[in-house]
C-alpha cells in the first residue's frame, strides 16, 4: 500500500437532492476554490470539477482523515452543516477513485447515460487545475487517462448512441408537431446535462428564442446566457407557458411541477397552439395526464429512448461492454501506480541491469575459448561491478528523501523509469499527447 | 370520343394511384415524379372528356349521376395540382389520388347516357351553380383528406408509437394548415354556390329558397363548415377537433349530394 492515497471526495445526482446541489455547486468558477485547496497542508495534487449534477474533488494525499474534513469544509462547509455532509458525500480512495474518475469520464456516472457534455466540463476543471499547478504527476497521468478511456469508450460501445439520438428524436419531433422550428420558443425548467443538451439541438436547429426557468434565478440567469435567452423565476413558469411553444423540463423536484389542470386554462389563452413537453427528469416532473389534452404532447424519457429504439436491453448490453472498458483501464492504472513506488523500481532496474549483464557474459564467454574458471569468474565479477557502479547513483537518487533533489518521490521514480524504460510506464505514458 | 377519353383518364389516376401508393411505401423519388406526371396528365385527360361531353350533349355536362361524379373527382385532381403549384404537403398525392379514382369508379359505374336537359335546367345558370358548387365540394373533399392524414400522424405522435404514417406524412402543422387553406377557398366557394342556386331558383321556380332537401341539407353542410371556420378564426380552434369536424362536414356534403338524391327526393334531385 503506497503511503500516498489517491481520494476522490464528491456529490452527485444519486447522492445528493438537487436543492442541496444548487448550494453546493462552485458558482464563482474553478480559480479561487483551487487557490483555497492549495492552503490545505496535507494535499500535494488535487482538482475540481463542477457541473450541474456534481461536484467532485480529487487530491493526493499522505493523510486522509485530516485532508477529508478539512477538504470538506473548505468547499461545502458554507452550504451545508457538517453533520449532514456524511450523507451526501461519498469518498473513494484509490482504485476506487480511478474507477470512479473514469465512470464520470466515459459518461456511465451521468443521469442520461451516455451524454458527451461531461467529458468536455472534466477537461475544462482540467485545465484549470493544470494551469494553476493544481496537478503533478499522478493527477496529471490520471486524468489524461481518464479522457483516454471516455474515448475508448465512445468508440467501442454504442453507450453515446442513444443519448444523442434522444435529444435528435426530441428535435425530430418537435419538426413533426410544428413544422417550422424557427419561430419557436424553447423553455428550459431546471438544469442538467441532458437538457442542456436538448436545448442546445435545438438551438442548432434555429428556434427563436430560449427562456429558462430555475429555481434559483441566478442559475437561471447563467444559463440563459448561455444561450442567449431569458431567465424567469419558478413562480413565473405556469404564465410563461402562453409564450413557449416546446418545454423541456429536468428539474430534481421529487414530485410533479405542473399539472394537467395548470395546463389547461393556458391552451385557451395561447389560441390552441400547440404545446410540446419533454419530461426528461427522473422523477418525472410532468403530470402524464398532461399528454390526454388536444394539441398538447408530452414524451418523457422512457419514451423518447423507445422512439430511437434503442431497448433498455440493449443500453445495458452496452453500458456492461464500457464498464468492462472502465475495469481494465482502472487495473492498468493501478499497475502503473503500483510501479510508481521505490521498492519495485529498484528491483525492477536491477533486474534489467542483471539481465543485460548476464547476456553479454553469455555472448562473450561463449566467443572466447581457452579461458580457465578462475579467468572466467573475474571476467563475470568485473561485470557485475560496472553493473553495480553504473546503478549506484540512480539507486542513490531514488532512496534519498526528496528534500536533497528539490523533487518529490513519485516524480523520482518517473524520471528513472522513463530513462531505464522500465516496464509498466510505457503504455499509460504513452497516453499523454493523443488528447490535446 | 368523351367516353375513350373518360376511359383513357380513368387509366391515369389508377396507375397514378398504384405508383402513388408505391412511392408511400418505398419512397422512392424517381416514383413520385412518375406518379405526379401520370396523375397531372391524367387531369388533363379528364379535362378534354368533360370538354368533348359539353360537345357532345349541348350542354354543360353536371346533370346526370356520371357527370356530376365525374366532374367532382376532377375539381378534386385540379383543386389537388393547383395546390401542388403553390406548395408541397408531403404524401398528400397518394391519399388524393385514392380519392380521385374512387369517385372515378362511382362515374365509371354510373350510366353514361346522355339525356335532353329538363326545360328547369336550361338556364345559363346550371354551369355556374353547379361549376361552383361542385369546385367548392373539391376542395372541401380536400380539406377532408387533410383531416385524415391529421388524424392518422396526431394518432401516432399521441401514442407515441411510430409505424407506417409517422416518417411518411408531414408534419401536423403543414396538415392544419392544409386544412385551413383549403377550407378558406372551399368555403367561399359553396357559399357562392349556394347564394348561386338561390338567385338560380327565384328565376326557375320563384322563390329563393324551398326548403327542399337538398337546399336543407347544403344548409346545414353550410352551418357546419361555417361553424368550423368561425370557431378556427375566432378561438383559434385546430388540430384534432378542427379535423373530426372537418371529416363530419365533408360527410354531410356527401349525402347532400347522394344521400339526398336516394333517400329524401325533392325537386332538386335531377340526377337519378
Amino acid at each position: 500500500m503506497p503511503s500516498e492515497s489517491i481520494v476522490l471526495l464528491g456529490v452527485n445526482h444519486k447522492t445528493t437532492p438537487l436543492a442541496v446541489r444548487e448550494k453546493m455547486a462552485l458558482a464563482e468558477g474553478y480559480a479561487e476554490p483551487l487557490k483555497a485547496l492549495g492552503r490545505i497542508q496535507g494535499l500535494k495534487e488535487y482538482y475540481l470539477l463542477s457541473t450541474c449534477n456534481r461536484v467532485e474533488v480529487l487530491y493526493t494525499t499522505d493523510d486522509l482523515a485530516s485532508s477529508r474534513a478539512e477538504v470538506l469544509s473548505l468547499l461545502f462547509g458554507k452550504a451545508v452543516p457538517a453533520t449532514d455532509l456524511d450523507k451526501y458525500v461519498y469518498q473513494y480512495e484509490n482504485e476506487e477513485a480511478v474507477r470512479h474518475l473514469f465512470m464520470v469520464a466515459s459518461s456511465l456516472d451521468s443521469m442520461i447515460v451516455g451524454e458527451a457534455q461531461i467529458l468536455g466540463q472534466l477537461k475544462e476543471a482540467y485545465r484549470h487545475a493544470s494551469q494553476m499547478k493544481c496537478s503533478g504527476l499522478v493527477l496529471n497521468k490520471l486524468l489524461h487517462r481518464s479522457f483516454f478511456v471516455a474515448k475508448r469508450v465512445r468508440t467501442e460501445t454504442r453507450i453515446g448512441a442513444s443519448a444523442v439520438s434522444i435529444s435528435y428524436a426530441a428535435v425530430e419531433l418537435a419538426r413533426k408537431i410544428f413544422g417550422q422550428l424557427d419561430d419557436k420558443r424553447v423553455m428550459l425548467i431546471g438544469a442538467g446535462e441532458m437538457a442542456e443538451l436538448a436545448a442546445e439541438h435545438l438551438v442548432g436547429q434555429g428556434v427563436a428564442k430560449v427562456v429558462v426557468v430555475n429555481r434559483t434565478l441566478e442559475r437561471a440567469v447563467k444559463l440563459a446566457r448561455r444561450f442567449n435567452g431569458e431567465a424567469v423565476s419558478l413562480d413565473e413558469l405556469v404564465d410563461q407557458l402562453v409564450n413557449v411553444d416546446i418545454i423541456i423540463s429536468s428539474t430534481g423536484a421529487a414530485g410533479t411541477i405542473l399539472s394537467k389542470d395548470d395546463v389547461k386554462p393556458v391552451l385557451r389563452e395561447r389560441r390552441n397552439r400547440p404545446l410540446f413537453f419533454i419530461d426528461i427528469a427522473v422523477p418525472r416532473d410532468l403530470d402524464q395526464d398532461i399528454n390526454e389534452l388536444d394539441n398538447v404532447y408530452l414524451y418523457d424519457i422512457d419514451d423518447l429512448t423507445s422512439v430511437v429504439e434503442m431497448n433498455k436491453a440493449g443500453r445495458d448490453r452496452e453500458a456492461v461492454k464500457a464498464e468492462r472498458i472502465v475495469a481494465e483501464e482502472t487495473l492498468k492504472f493501478s499497475g502503473w501506480l503500483e510501479s510508481m513506488e521505490v521498492t519495485p523500481t529498484i528491483v525492477e532496474l536491477r533486474q534489467m541491469a542483471d539481465d543485460i549483464c548476464r547476456g553479454e557474459l553469455e555472448k562473450t564467454l561463449g566467443r572466447v575459448h581457452g579461458l580457465g574458471p578462475e579467468e572466467k569468474k573475474s571476467i563475470e565479477k568485473m561485470a557485475s561491478a560496472i553493473v553495480a557502479k553504473m546503478l549506484h547513483n540512480p539507486l542513490q537518487y531514488l532512496k534519498t528523501d526528496s528534500n536533497g533533489h528539490g523533487v518529490d518521490r513519485r516524480s523520482r521514480i518517473n524520471t528513472v523509469r522513463e530513462l531505464f524504460q522500465l516496464e509498466g510506464s510505457s503504455e499509460i505514458s504513452n497516453v499523454r499527447g493523443e488528447d490535446e | 370520343m368523351s367516353y375513350l377519353l373518360f376511359q383513357f383518364s380513368f387509366v391515369g389516376y389508377f396507375l397514378a394511384m398504384s405508383m402513388y401508393i408505391a412511392f408511400f411505401v418505398s419512397q422512392n423519388n424517381t416514383v413520385r415524379l412518375l406518379s405526379r406526371r401520370i396523375f397531372t396528365a391524367a387531369a388533363i385527360l379528364h379535362t378534354l372528356n368533360i370538354i368533348a361531353r359539353y360537345y357532345e350533349a349541348g350542354h354543360t355536362p353536371i346533370t346526370t349521376q356520371h357527370e356530376t361524379v365525374s366532374f367532382f373527382a376532377w375539381a378534386i385532381a385540379w383543386g389537388y395540382l393547383s395546390f401542388r403549384w403553390r406548395y408541397s404537403v408531403k404524401n398528400f398525392g397518394t391519399f388524393v389520388s385514392v380519392l380521385t379514382v374512387l369517385f372515378m369508379l362511382i362515374a365509371a359505374l354510373a350510366s353514361r347516357e346522355i339525356l335532353p336537359l329538363v326545360p328547369a335546367l336550361q338556364s345559363w345558370w346550371l354551369p355556374v351553380h353547379a361549376s361552383i358548387a361542385i369546385v367548392a365540394n373539391g376542395f372541401l373533399a380536400l380539406a377532408c383528406i387533410g383531416g385524415i392524414m391529421y388524424l392518422l400522424q396526431e394518432r401516432e405522435i399521441k401514442r407515441k408509437h411510430f409505424g407506417l404514417f409517422y416518417s411518411r406524412l408531414p408534419s401536423l402543422d403543414a396538415l392544419d394548415k392544409l386544412n385551413q387553406h383549403c377550407l378558406s377557398v372551399g368555403f367561399p366557394l359553396f357559399t357562392l354556390g349556394i347564394i348561386s342556386g338561390s338567385v338560380w331558383a327565384k328565376q326557375a321556380w320563384g322563390a329563393y329558397w324551398h326548403w327542399d332537401p337538398k337546399e336543407t341539407w347544403s344548409l346545414i353542410t353550410w352551418f357546419l363548415y361555417a361553424a368550423l371556420v368561425h370557431l378556427r378564426f375566432t378561438v383559434g380552434w385546430r388540430g384534432r377537433p378542427a379535423a373530426i369536424m372537418t371529416i363530419i362536414a365533408f360527410l354531410a356534403v356527401l349525402f347532400t349530394l347522394w344521400g339526398v338524391n336516394y333517400l329524401l327526393g325533392g325537386i332538386h334531385s335531377y340526377a337519378k
